[in-house]
């Protein structure tokens, strides 16, 4: 039995060089070792899974990491010489861990000899360097149900916050749902983040410009909390419990009319598992709502990309760069079509990337991508919650988180 | 046993104590002295996808420089102890200043991280263990009482929740009281109110993990209490019966005062266990609500994406300091007993 699991090893592996000779594709030079560290959601594994057809033949190894603590011990496993992986795929807030710490490498020449195939649109630039290849886009957005917005007598799909909380009355006046909406408010990260959309929505600013010193007790700020808390009243009564994984079982379960939740949830809901067949069809995704008609969604563009370590020899960084272009080819695009929004060419927006796509042409803001910003999120992760509960005022909750931001940044250096 | 032999006997132990508590501990004490060096930023221009923007990077050279000149960071002394993370000082004071009511008072130090996991430390500490202790015992006594048949079964269900993960226990009971849980879906209809939440309210979730840190830690008691009730001699049983003593008053004038020492232990355990109570808040994403001196450790070292090595010494050298503070009682009691004995 286990020769014969051998013999199958060793066909697959003699296969794939062939096979990637026969499509003439560059794997670098040969005979060296590809290590990626990756989060494990399935866009990514498409990515990993072509590159490691095209090119392990070709490389001495071959090895992949795939886990939801990517962002938690890539530092650790990037800081020694030679690094545990040569690539991490990262995101806007993971590259800047990444860069704070100087463990990944400017990929112009790179990109240069192996990257024929990328679109300039994936190349991610700080300071003139390349500094990663993005490949995917990720967003929140609204999902709307069609069918109980009519049944609810409201006009057209809602564009404002003003329009949703006014949808969201209209649902519970008519008893439909005392609950429509559902928000990803799980205290923490994501309580930070539905911050961080709608004060970019209200044109919000983070830090003074140039400096780590906060700058979100202002009348942005004030404005934002009055957007959450006229959101929250419509809110699911667990809502500082609720991450993507509630929100969107809730959706499925036809509990909610409203949504504000990932694009990339877009794809599962409208797939035919889970939901309900009129869940389904109603389901509507929508751009992010604006605070005023014209104005910027309120919503954080994030992409996914891949990177190359520092601290490992050149050999290894061309490998493990020429494997993973490989992988951005139109053929794993089509047949990966609705797993994400992909930034490569070969791409057919669905229904399931429409959200994603109107809140991007909105002109909606990326995520920041300032050295400090971690801290910041964590602060108002922490200190949002007591004014959502209606226990303190808008300007203490402001007050307390940059309080907490102050602190924290002080002791992490960014403040003196 | 003369003092050479005597050292030569402890060598290992002491070793051992000396490299795996000791010398961590005072690591931990080092770094909480100490903050980040800092962090030189520049202003650059980020570009990708959505267009470019103006943002700041470190300078990684100039910061190189600073990290290579002190290698710990930059000296803080007491500052992070005393700063708004922790005893929040200065926020004590100015707050005593400026409200009026206790009440008031009370409110705006609550708002402080330190002292708002603190309380929930502490409540959930004062009620969990004498529950804990007197439910034990109860348990032991009563399967101690059942027909030898049925005693093994009992003390294996009774043990059964001490062997799920803390962190799967206590995500079983976060899905039974949700609204559409058995127990959340159950209460909502007693009360007839279709919006009725456990998890919404303050005072319901610090009840829930409350009643969960009971149920998860009952059985420890129960198994060391029946372990003890083995030991109890029968003679001074059955010369309290022959005087006509009742069976409550056997309990206490006997069996009690014999299992002492256990329950001394027991609370021992008990105190340090639920003082560093983590796991539930987290399967219970209970964080509005509750939060104790653990979660605010795992909350500076994980989720800002730079972990706070100051914050979260001083958390952990506070905590210290708390469980000698909660164990004193017992452990002067443990002494004057040792001593006692020894005269």
């Amino acid at each position: 039995m286990k020769t014969f699991g051998l013999t199958i090893a060793a066909a697959l592996l003699g296969g794939a060089p062939a096979f990637a000779a026969g499509h003439g594709v560059d794997c670098g030079p040969e005979g060296q070792s590809i290590r990626i560290l990756a989060s494990d959601f399935p866009a990514i594994h498409a990515v990993v899974n072509l590159a490691e057809e095209n090119c392990a033949g070709a490389a001495a190894e071959f090895e992949r990491n795939h886990t939801t603590e990517a962002r938690e011990i890539m530092n650790a496993a990037l800081t020694p010489d030679p690094a545990e992986y040569t690539s991490v795929i990262v995101a806007n807030s993971t590259l800047v861990q990444l860069m704070n710490d100087g463990l990944v490498r400017p990929l112009d020449d790179l990109v240069a000899t192996y990257g024929a195939n990328l679109a300039p649109n994936q190349l991610i630039t700080i300071d003139g360097n390349i500094m990663a290849v993005a490949f995917m886009a990720n967003s929140q957005h609204m999902f709307y149900r069609t069918d109980i917005l009519e049944q609810a007598g409201v006009p057209g799909i809602p564009e404002t916050y003003d329009d949703v909380v006014a949808a969201a009355k209209a649902i519970r006046d008519a008893g439909i749902m005392e609950h429509p909406l559902v928000m990803n408010l799980e205290t923490g990260w994501n309580i930070g983040e539905v911050f961080n959309t709608v004060y970019l929505a209200h044109g919000g600013d983070f830090f003074e410009p140039g400096t780590a010193r906060p700058a979100i007790n202002n009348a942005a700020g004030l404005a934002t909390l009055e957007t959450m808390a006229a959101l929250v009243e419509y809110a699911h009564p667990d809502h500082l419990t609720h991450a993507s994984n509630e929100t969107q079982a809730l959706w499925e379960a036809g509990q909610a009319a409203l949504g504000f939740m990932w694009g990339s949830r877009g794809g599962a809901i409208l797939d035919d598992e889970g939901a309900a067949p009129e869940v389904i069809k109603n389901t509507l995704l929508s751009s992010a709502p604006v605070v005023q008609a014209g104005g910027t969604p309120g919503a954080t563009l994030w992409w996914d990309g891949f990177t190359i370590s520092a601290n490992i020899p050149d050999g290894d960084a061309q490998a493990t760069f020429a494997a993973l272009a490989s992988a951005m080819t139109p053929e794993m695009v089509q047949a990966n079509n609705d797993a994400a929004v992909w930034l490569i060419d070969g791409f057919d927006p669905g229904p399931a990337a429409a959200g994603v796509a109107a809140t991007a042409q909105g002109g909606a803001k990326s995520y920041p991508m300032f050295p400090q910003m971690g801290l910041m999120h964590n602060a108002l992760g922490a200190e949002l919650a007591d004014f959502l509960q209606g226990r303190e005022s808008a300007e203490q909750a402001l007050a307390d988180v940059e309080a907490a931001y102050t602190t924290a940044a002080t002791e992490a250096g960014f403040l003196q | 046993m003369p003092t050479r032999t005597f050292l030569w006997f402890v060598l290992p132990t002491l070793t051992a104590m000396i490299l795996f508590i000791a010398l961590p501990i005072v690591s931990v004490i080092i770094q909480s002295l100490h903050i980040e060096h800092e962090q030189v930023l520049v202003t650059t221009e980020s570009c990708g996808p959505f267009g470019c923007e103006e943002t700041t990077r470190v300078d990684l050279e100039a910061t190189e420089v600073l990290r290579a000149e002190r290698p710990l960071g930059q000296f803080n002394g007491m500052n992070t102890y005393l700063g708004r993370s922790h005893l929040a000082v200065q926020e004590l004071r100015e707050a005593w200043a400026t409200t009026e009511t206790f009440g008031e008072f009370l409110s705006r130090i609550y708002n402080l991280k330190f002292y708002r996991a603190l309380s929930f430390t502490l409540v959930y500490t004062a009620v969990v263990t004498p529950f804990v202790l007197v439910l034990g015992l109860a348990i032991a006594i009563g399967v101690n009482q059942l027909p030898r048949v049925v005693r093994g079964p009992s003390i294996f269900v009774s043990l059964l929740p001490f062997l799920v993960t803390p962190l799967v226990g206590s995500l079983i009971l976060f899905w039974m009281v949700d609204g559409d849980g058995i127990i959340g879906a159950t209460l909502q209809w007693l009360f007839d109110d279709p919006s009725l939440s456990l998890k919404a309210s303050a005072g319901l979730t610090w009840g829930t993990l409350i009643f969960y840190g009971i149920w998860h830690t009952l059985p420890f008691s129960f198994i060391v209490f029946y372990a003890g009730l083995q030991t109890v001699p029968t003679d001074p049983l059955e010369a309290a019966r022959i005087d006509g003593a009742s069976a409550w008053q056997q309990l206490r004038h006997i069996i009690v005062p014999h299992l002492m020492p256990l329950v001394a232990f027991v609370t021992l355990m008990l105190l340090m266990d639920n003082f560093r109570v983590f796991e539930p808040i987290v399967s219970f994403s209970a964080e509005a609500h509750a939060t104790s001196l653990s979660w605010i450790i795992f909350n500076d070292l994980r989720e800002s994406g730079n972990p706070l090595h100051g914050s979260a010494g001083a958390t952990s050298v506070l905590t210290i300091i708390g469980v000698v503070f909660l164990l004193m009682p017992v452990l002067i009691r443990t002494w004057r007993d040792f001593k006692g004995r020894r005269v």
